[in-house]
């Protein structure tokens, strides 16, 4: 019993990042139909850039943290400009080619600027876990978790309340309409990568510290983020955000009980599962035809 | 004279080992050859049906582990106290075993994954390939894990106490790649080029459209898939038993990469096309090792060669030449004809 808190507890807190990643995709497949190749590379990204600014520069770790996912932003914003841009209106799979292009370039530059031997990240928490009953947590993941869920509060906040996140939405339901109602389908594009990518990069950010950092780290986020977001339907903002809380349980029980050298398979056995029994996600937004 | 130059150019290629001394550029273009088989492959669903396998790698590693443990023998406990045992097999068998087991598992993945269309079909395949890594890397009673399949033995063919054929040395595998690859093509070839064919390419174009006139477009995807995959496991089972070592890295991310490369680049939907782009990404990192050029600069050109590929070929380097070609032989009126050249073409 108290191992299975324990699980539930764990599940908890890495589903708050998963939610995160999932989020990010998803944003950027409803609105821009760009299936993001390089969204794991945004993520390997954010913990890079802690790296840099902790460990290289010495810079303050919670000035460096909103630091990072600034870059991440702006990368996501330079990556729209120049690559996706001129592919406006093109199919599904050219851009997705662009996208696999991208992740490789981006994760090999990694690698040479880096190096491949795996760093880790200085976090200015106790080292102690705080324990509670029969269970503990540590101090920096629940750090992780807390500053998670304001993330993904303030993207509800940035899509439900804003004008941008009207002109996202407009955009998201039919992209001729919205531009005929006067919206800027060009600045929404970035603003959307730019969010997408800042998500994926504080996802990064977050558990750099947690984890250890390496090159090929964003190959296995993007991975979860793709069973996320089918999980949750493609293009659907609450169903990634349950759907990256259902994917660590999952992950978390199947590592507990099963096996932990098949963690990273429960992401695929769920879509599997999904595709079976509800192909169009647990909480599908209407699927465009075409 | 068509067929003369095909003649031709097959018996050149035939004849490469036979005044070819250099037995490293002779292992070069085995495995290149192998790789062009996969790339053909993918071809048929990329280029065919318009569907991106990015877990083509599971295919030909699952081919190359099948046929290996078939000809090594394995003993494996399923359940505790339910032991399996495999003796040795011949080299042939497991290479069928292997081919077939391939096609199989694309079977099982076509019927998943087609059941609806859009990016689905992407990141099943390439999750695939994930969970069959981790499955090779994990179960080490079977597959040694990292510690590989060692000892892998060599393709013998023949009549026992007749004659027989080894597979043991450079020039044979030559050889057998080539015959495997050339039946490929030929099969690839047929098919599209047939009935199931044109229902390919008609739902590629337009699927509605294609369903509305009664093309069964999932039965017409999944055989595109098992045909697919069958092909990427014959092509792993004959890596295996060329290199005869097989690991967990046969399932990389990156073969699958440098497969999309060399359709793409060539010209998805042609038959050529995976075979010029095979050529060119084979011999390239080859040509870049000469320079002395790292890995990781290696694959950072590749990945922006993709790009540029899709902003100034988007067709690849075959549809191009061919339409380059026909608008020279029709210089007076090379705007009307080379168009729809051109667009026939994709």
């Amino acid at each position: 019993m108290d191992q299975l808190l324990q699980h539930t507890l764990n599940a908890l807190i890495l589903g708050g990042t998963y939610a995160l990643l999932g989020i990010g995709l998803t944003l950027i497949f409803g609105i821009m139909r760009v299936v993001n190749f390089a969204h794991g590379e945004l993520y390997a990204f954010g913990a890079y850039m802690m790296y840099l600014w902790v460990m290289v520069l010495g810079a303050n770790f919670y000035l460096a943290l909103p630091l990072a996912v600034l870059l991440g932003a702006m990368l996501g914003a330079a990556i729209e400009l120049v690559l996706l841009r001129r592919l406006r209106g093109a199919d599904i799979d050219t851009t997705m080619l662009v996208m696999i292009g991208a992740w490789i370039a981006m994760q090999n530059t990694e690698q040479l600027v880096w190096s491949g031997i795996a760093k880790s990240i200085n976090a200015p928490f106790p080292s102690s876990p705080l324990v509670v009953g029969s269970v503990s947590v540590s101090w920096n993941r629940l750090f992780v978790f807390v500053v998670a869920l304001a993330l993904i509060a303030a993207t509800y906040a940035v899509i439900n309340r804003t004008r941008l996140g009207k002109a996202m939405r407009a955009t998201f339901q039919d992209r001729d309409t919205a531009a005929l109602m006067g919206v800027e389908i060009g600045r929404i594009h970035t603003a959307t990568f730019a969010l997408g990518s800042g998500l994926a990069a504080a996802a990064g950010a977050l558990l750099g510290p947690v984890f250890v950092v390496y090159p090929s780290m964003g190959d296995l986020a993007s991975l979860k983020a793709f069973a996320i977001v089918i999980l949750g339907g493609l293009g659907s903002i609450p169903g990634a955000t349950i759907g990256g809380f259902i994917l660590a349980f999952v992950e978390e029980l199947g590592a507990g009980y099963i096996s932990s050298g098949y963690r990273d398979a429960m992401g695929f056995l769920l879509i599997i599962i999904i595709l079976l029994l509800k192909p169009t996600g647990l909480f599908a937004a209407k699927e465009r035809i075409g | 004279v068509k067929t003369g130059l095909t003649i031709a150019w097959l018996l050149l290629l035939a004849s490469v080992p036979l005044w070819l001394d250099n037995l490293y550029v002779l292992h070069v273009l085995i495995i290149t050859g192998i790789f062009i088989i996969a790339a053909m492959s993918l071809n048929l669903l990329l280029g065919y049906t318009g569907q991106l396998s990015l877990g083509h790698v599971a295919f030909f590693g699952i081919g190359a582990y099948t046929s290996s443990l078939t000809s090594l023998g394995f003993s494996v406990h399923l359940l505790p106290n339910w032991e399996v045992t495999a003796s040795p097999k011949p080299v042939w068998l497991g290479m069928l075993l292997g081919t077939l087991l391939a096609g199989l598992c694309g079977w099982a993945i076509g019927r998943i994954s087609f059941k609806v269309r859009g990016a689905y079909f992407v990141i099943v395949t390439v999750s695939f390939a994930e969970v069959i890594r981790l499955v090779a890397l994990n179960w080490v009673e079977l597959t040694q894990g990292p510690m590989a399949l060692n000892n892998i033995p060599y393709l013998r063919l023949g009549i026992p106490g007749w004659f027989e054929i080894s597979f043991l040395r450079k020039p044979a595998n030559y050889w057998l790649v080539l015959a495997v690859a050339i039946l490929s093509y030929i099969v690839i070839r047929r098919l599209v080029h047939s009935r199931a064919g044109r229902a390919m390419i008609a739902l590629r174009e337009n699927e509605p459209l294609a369903a509305s006139i009664g093309v069964d477009v999932t039965r017409y995807l999944v055989l595109a898939t098992v045909v697919s995959a069958a092909m990427a496991g014959a092509a792993g089972t004959l890596y295996a038993h060329y290199v005869r070592i097989v690991d967990p890295d046969v399932f990389l991310f990156i073969y699958t990469v440098t497969m999309v490369i060399m359709v793409v680049t060539g010209g998805k939907g042609t038959l050529a096309g995976p075979v010029v782009g095979g050529i060119i990404f084979g011999l390239l990192p080859e040509t870049l090792r000469t320079f002395e050029i790292p890995p990781e600069v290696q694959w950072v050109v590749y990945g922006v060669l993709m790009i540029l590929v899709v902003y100034f070929l988007p067709e690849g380097i075959v549809p191009a030449l061919r339409n380059w070609w026909q608008g020279r032989q029709q210089q007076p009126s090379s705007d009307t004809i080379a168009a729809p050249a051109g667009g026939a073409a994709r």
